[in-house]
């Protein structure tokens, strides 16, 4: 474990926890862009350019801009004023620990585990661009199909309508 | 003797990192680079916002400063002396903070808006073989950072507290996000053409001539068309006149940076400047060959020199630009972007696809890729205007 690791891996963690305990929504959002951040670094530590920008151009640049306008548009920036953790956060914590075990034991005891890691390939942009344009061509396709039909879908659902207003 | 006063800078920086021990050298190198790096641009940010205000005042039929120049003598320089008692006039006036700002989040923004700044130039081949870090994903980094700058934008606005703040930073990102998608897809033509992230590749697929003139993107159909789309997006993205409607003095004070004073609202203007050179700075190592010269017998010109003359003239366009046309209203910016730059950078993609695929066929391609720009964009044109209804404009009182 690198200290760049460390380092990384606390400010993503530290920032986690901050994200869902603050009482302002907005600065729970800002966290949560430190914590993509955090993970970007993480990714660009594992020599993985490609994923790591565009996770900070996707993330960062798109998704939190989207749910600081959600905050901003629906609801009043004033702060509630209950409590922060729900009733049952004790038994929110055992039930998390015992998924988290449950899935650790599984990983622990899998096959995949025990097979050697092969030496990591240098995934370069071109590499990724192929895969995507050969091999992945037709799920990039369809993606790309779901995400405009959604997209015209959406348009259509903000669209005044005129002949109602008439 | 015109090889080493090319490589002067990569030479000296050798040099010095040559008296150094084995183990700092990586430490010191990186900062070898970083610290003149930032000095240019910063003293650059200097000169320009002088020639902006005189630039601006030429245009308006004024002087502009004329008065200061070097402190505790005579010599006035023609008042470009004036950033000095600017920068200390910044230093030295209180910091006034709202009291309902959120503290933490309005010190924060402007660090944030500097940060991703800086860390662009990181990417741009100033020279040749000047580039800090050469990633293999060099544009896409240049973007991606560049979108954190939203994210200072919406900090400043928001913890300010302000009306205006808010309403500046909303069109801000609003207009940030709409015009990034026709910057990056005409970004995208030169990176399919070239077929690499790389700044380095893509100012290398730009070199040498052809019958006296450069090989450079600028001089092909789709790739004219793009530097047009990339130049106007760039214009957006750094809050300039005539997209300035985010810091719109006569609606909104100052936009999103109402609520900060002296040295924060110092490092926002710098951020802006800093942030508009590097836009510039990647526009012409997409389209304008880079460091590259534009004529086979300048060759001798150091290539950094290039750079920097290239980022002058455009720095000088935008100031003409803004000292020239009337800011948008904010429905026609929006339109502006989603029916015009969006549909035209699509097209312009295909375009430079048939530019590829017809490699080889002389003078057909030339005319086949300039028809299909300029169809479309006639079309499109023709085809937005015609529910305005403008006619021949009327004068009640004049002529």
């Amino acid at each position: 474990m690198s200290p760049v690791f460390l380092i990384l891996a606390l400010v993503t963690l530290l920032s986690a926890v901050a994200a869902i305990s603050f009482r302002n929504l907005v600065h729970c959002s800002l966290s949560l862009v430190v914590t993509f951040a955090g993970l970007a670094g993480l990714y660009l530590q594992l020599h993985a350019q490609f994923v790591g920008f565009a996770q900070v151009l996707v993330y960062i640049g798109a998704v939190a801009i989207l749910i600081v306008f959600a905050i901003l548009l629906t609801r009043s920036a004033d702060t509630p004023n209950h409590a922060v953790l729900a009733p049952g956060w004790l038994v929110g914590i055992a039930v998390a620990v015992v998924v988290f075990g449950a899935l650790g034991l599984a990983i622990l005891k899998s096959e995949a585990i025990s097979k050697k890691v092969p030496a990591a390939p240098e995934a370069t942009v071109k590499q990724i661009g192929d895969a995507l344009m050969n091999q992945y061509v037709l799920p990039l396709e369809v993606i790309g199909l779901l995400l405009t039909a959604a997209m015209i879908g959406a348009v259509i659902i903000a669209m005044r309508d005129d002949k109602e207003a008439k | 003797m015109v090889e080493s006063l090319d490589q002067l800078f990569v030479n000296l920086k050798h040099w010095a990192l040559g008296f150094l021990p084995e183990a700092l050298q990586p430490l010191v190198s990186a900062v070898l680079s970083i610290v003149p790096l930032v000095a240019v641009f910063g003293g650059l940010f200097a000169i320009v916002t002088i020639f902006e205000r005189k630039g601006l005042g030429r245009i308006q039929n004024r002087y502009g400063p004329n008065r200061v120049g070097i402190p505790f003598t005579d010599i006035r320089l023609a008042g470009f002396g004036q950033f000095i008692p600017d920068g200390i006039k910044a230093l030295i006036k209180e910091d006034v903070v709202p009291r309902a700002a959120d503290k933490v989040v309005h010190f924060l923004a402007p660090v944030v808006l500097l940060i991703p700044v800086l860390l662009t130039y990181a990417v741009l081949p100033i020279g040749r073989n000047m580039t800090v870090v050469d990633f293999d994903a060099g544009v896409l980094f240049f973007f991606s950072v560049g979108a954190a700058v939203e994210i200072s934008v919406f900090m400043a606005g928001w913890s300010s507290r302000n009306k205006y703040s808010l309403l500046g930073a909303m069109r801000g990102i609003a207009q940030m996000i709409s015009y990034e998608i026709p910057l990056i897809l005409s970004a995208v033509t030169v990176i399919m053409l070239v077929g690499s992230l790389k700044t380095s590749d893509i100012v290398a697929a730009q070199a040498g001539f052809t019958a006296g003139l450069p090989n450079w993107f600028v001089l092909t159909p789709w790739g004219f068309a793009g530097f047009v789309m990339f130049l106007i997006a760039a214009l957006a993205e750094s809050n300039r006149a005539p997209f300035d409607l985010p810091e719109a003095e006569s609606e909104l004070i100052a936009g999103y940076f109402t609520e900060y004073s002296g040295f924060k609202f110092a490092l926002f203007f710098l951020g802006e400047y800093l942030g508009m050179f590097a836009i510039i700075g990647l526009g012409i190592t997409l389209f304008l060959g880079g460091w590259h010269a534009p004529f086979p017998f300048l060759t001798w010109v150091p290539s950094y020199v290039w750079f920097m003359t290239k980022l002058l003239a455009i720095v000088f366009f935008f100031i003409w630009v803004r000292g020239t046309l009337p800011r948008l209203r904010m429905d026609q910016l929006m339109s502006f972007a989603w029916k015009f730059m969006i549909p035209m950078a699509l097209i312009n993609l295909v375009v430079a696809a048939v530019w590829h695929f017809m490699a080889g066929t002389g003078a057909a391609r030339w005319v086949v890729c300039a028809l299909l720009i300029a169809g479309p964009y006639v079309l499109l044109g023709r085809g937005l205007m015609e529910n305005k209804h403008l006619g021949k404009r009327t004068y009640r009182f004049a002529d």
